[in-house]
């Protein structure tokens, strides 16, 4: 059992999905964002998303973009990254996915990364422009040799083979794309959304989180009841944007109120 | 060249690394390439379009005064600066437009750097009736005005882009962006031999009829099937990989493609990308990349929007890898010397692009006898540069002074 597995169990256990809070790595500086994880945990996140900066991050919005583009002015490497997660495992259990596109990985050596990231405390890895197709040379087995758990989306667009290909490599959890298009939070969520997600249960055996879009606690009730994890990211990000450094406190309410309708548990399928 | 191994993989090149959202549109866009491609209707409507509507085919010319200038090789430039639009682009974009059309896609975006792309599309978009949004990082759209105002009176959209270098990266981080949301109504014409599969081979094979068409010109006019060598500058690559693919095949026939030196070889000062990258993924392909350390894209620099970019077609990495091709560099001020000797000597304005190769021409020529043949893709015309070549012979002017 891998701490993503735990961590899924734990929340099943307790019949509630779990919540996933995202930041990006770094923004506004590595050691502030060591203060906003100790918010994102006083709060109650079950899993930690932690971006990792890059100049080009084509399936981010504007706010996500805004986010790499402030971390890589303080200067944060990938390498700076993995020391991070390295001092949040000094004070946090928390299981920690990274969310990063491929050619800082590959920068480093992909070998390398997963020593490295292993070593960090790493759980898990999800790299948005590396498929299965492209991963599974070498990328899911380096990350399996080091005991980490290689992570894929899913989106309204996959087909039923590419489900079962996603099924079939990936560990921890899979990442539902709530709909087609980049991060940042939506108005309203796709109706075909508890179809979309029948659809994937009948082809993926792993906990479901689902994300993208998603920024109120009635998004988060509505797709907590139908989801294994809820993921909030942009709408989090925007208070780090906003508050810089001294984002602690806001972050540690809104997660809290974010993730309140999950507590009031009351499950499900 | 066949592609082998792994399903859109030149040698180590090539793939399809991109957010699962758009896995399946790209298979789907494969396999409708792969149909219609094949099927004659739609080979003889394109061919039509590109006869009677683009101008194909494009000239042959053998330029005697620049020849004897340089006093050596005889060189002849395949004049894509005469197809409709004003450069080689508009092949490909017909070609996607077309294909567009019979997927059902009712929209189609397009990024632009030099705003040649831009132009083609907006004009294939104009000439189908689809929506058109071209996305032009704001340093091009002012370093290539009157392209910009071209794609506005065409009908389409165009979507200045104020990220990171604000040139053609940007613009294709913006397209993809715009795609990976609205992929079920509308079609991405991507603008050279770069991105995911289908991208490199289907836009190099929309080209590859400049090559062709050059084999046949070159027999009549110069008495010989194929040239000594083959030029052509490479941004994402299109033009090139559009002139070579016929000669591929001919080991006797040295293939050149010529980078952007810029001003000076330090990361961030060129886009010479053969010479300051390494191997690594950049908007959905594996290939060389101007990249730092730590794996983020590496600023550009190119006195011509169409070349500065940081990453080169993945079929290129490849020829080079085989030794098929030799890949160097121009300089700005190289190309923009090739650009007024062009103009002096033959009355033709290229575009700065073009003016790489047409640089590289006049390094060579000298060394060889006349009874050489240099083959130049003249991918494009300089009209929308005039505002860029002012500026450099104005500030070089200054700086003599
Ligand atoms: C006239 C011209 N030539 C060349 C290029 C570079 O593209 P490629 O290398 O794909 O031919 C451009 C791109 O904008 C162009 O406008």
């Amino acid at each position: 059992m891998s701490g993503l597995d735990d961590a899924f169990a734990a929340c099943k256990a307790a019949r509630r999905a779990a919540f996933i809070p995202f930041l990006m790595a770094g923004d506004p500086s590595p050691a502030a964002t060591l203060d906003l994880i100790g918010a994102l945990v006083a709060g109650g996140a079950d899993v930690l998303e932690l971006g990792v900066p890059f100049s080009d991050p084509i399936a981010d919005g504007p706010v996500n973009q805004r986010a790499a583009a402030r971390a890589l002015a303080s200067g944060t490497t990938l390498a700076a990254v993995l020391d991070l997660v390295a001092r949040t495992r000094l004070r946090h259990e928390v299981p920690v996915v990274l969310f990063t596109y491929f050619n800082p990985v590959l920068a480093m050596g992909v070998a390398e990364f997963a020593t490295r990231a292993s070593e960090s405390g790493v759980d898990g890895v999800l790299c948005l422009d590396l498929p299965p197709e492209e991963a599974a040379s070498g990328f899911a087995g380096a990350l399996g040799d080091a005991g980490l758990d290689p992570v894929f989306l899913l989106a309204p667009t996959s087909t039923a083979a590419r489900m079962k290909a996603v099924g079939k490599l990936a560990r921890g959890f899979v990442y539902y794309v709530s709909r087609t298009g980049v991060t940042g939070a939506r108005e309203t969520l796709a109706p075909e959304l508890a179809r979309e997600l029948a659809a994937v249960r009948r082809r993926v055996r792993h906990p479901l989180a689902v994300g993208f879009g998603i920024s109120t606690p009635e998004q988060v009730a509505r797709v907590g009841a139908l989801a294994d994890g809820v993921v909030v990211g942009s709408a989090l990000v925007r208070l780090v944007e906003e508050h810089g450094a001294g984002a602690a406190g806001p972050l540690a309410a809104e997660v809290r109120r974010l993730s309140a309708p999950l507590r009031r548990g009351r499950k499900r399928r | 060249m066949a592609e082998r191994g792994k399903q859109g993989y030149f040698g180590d090149f090539g793939g399809t690394f991109v957010p699962e959202t758009l896995m399946a549109p790209l298979a789907e866009l494969a396999r409708a390439y792969d149909k219609l491609s094949r099927r004659r209707a739609f080979r003889r409507e394109l061919d039509d379009l590109l006869a009677h509507y683009a101008g194909r085919p494009t000239p042959l010319y053998h330029a005697r005064r620049l020849s004897d200038r340089l006093g050596g090789a005889r060189i002849f430039l395949k004049r894509e600066d005469l197809l409709h639009t004003g450069a080689h682009k508009l092949n490909n974009a017909l070609g996607q437009a077309l294909l567009a059309r019979e997927m059902g896609k009712e929209r189609i975006i397009a990024e632009t750097g030099a705003g040649q792309h831009g132009v083609a599309t907006a004009t294939a978009a104009a000439l189908f009736g689809q929506r058109c949004t071209v996305y032009m990082g704001e340093e091009d759209m002012r370093r290539q005005r009157p392209n910009v105002d071209r794609m506005r009176l065409l009908g389409a959209e165009v979507a200045g882009v104020d990220g990171g270098s604000r040139t053609l990266k940007d613009a294709i981080n913006e397209a993809l962006r715009d795609w990976v949301t609205n992929v079920r109504d509308t079609h991405y014409v991507l603008g050279s031999v770069l991105g995911p599969e289908p991208y490199p081979r289907m836009v190099r094979d929309f080209h590859e009829v400049i090559g062709r068409e050059a084999a046949l010109q070159l027999a009549k006019q110069a008495g010989r099937r194929a040239p000594d060598l083959a030029i052509a500058c490479v941004g994402g690559g299109s033009n090139a990989l559009g002139l070579f693919t016929a000669f591929l095949g001919r080991p006797e026939v040295r293939l050149i493609g010529v980078e952007a030196g810029g001003r000076g070889a330090g990361l961030g000062d060129h886009a010479a990308r053969f010479r300051g990258g390494r191997i690594g993924v950049l908007h959905g392909t594996r290939t060389w990349l101007l990249q730092d350390g730590d794996g983020q894209i590496a600023p550009t620099h190119s006195v011509s929007a169409g070349l500065d970019y940081p990453a080169v077609g993945p079929e290129h990495a490849h020829l080079r890898d085989i030794g098929r091709v030799e890949y160097t560099v121009a300089t700005d001020a190289e190309a923009v010397a090739a650009f007024h000797t062009l103009a002096e000597t033959e009355g033709i304005l290229p575009a700065l692009e073009s003016a790489h190769a047409v640089a590289e021409a006049c390094r060579r020529a000298p060394a060889l006898s006349a009874s050489r043949v240099i083959l130049v893709n003249l991918s494009g015309r300089g009209d929308k540069d005039l505002e860029s070549v002012r500026a450099w012979d104005l500030a070089a002017a200054e700086s003599e002074r």
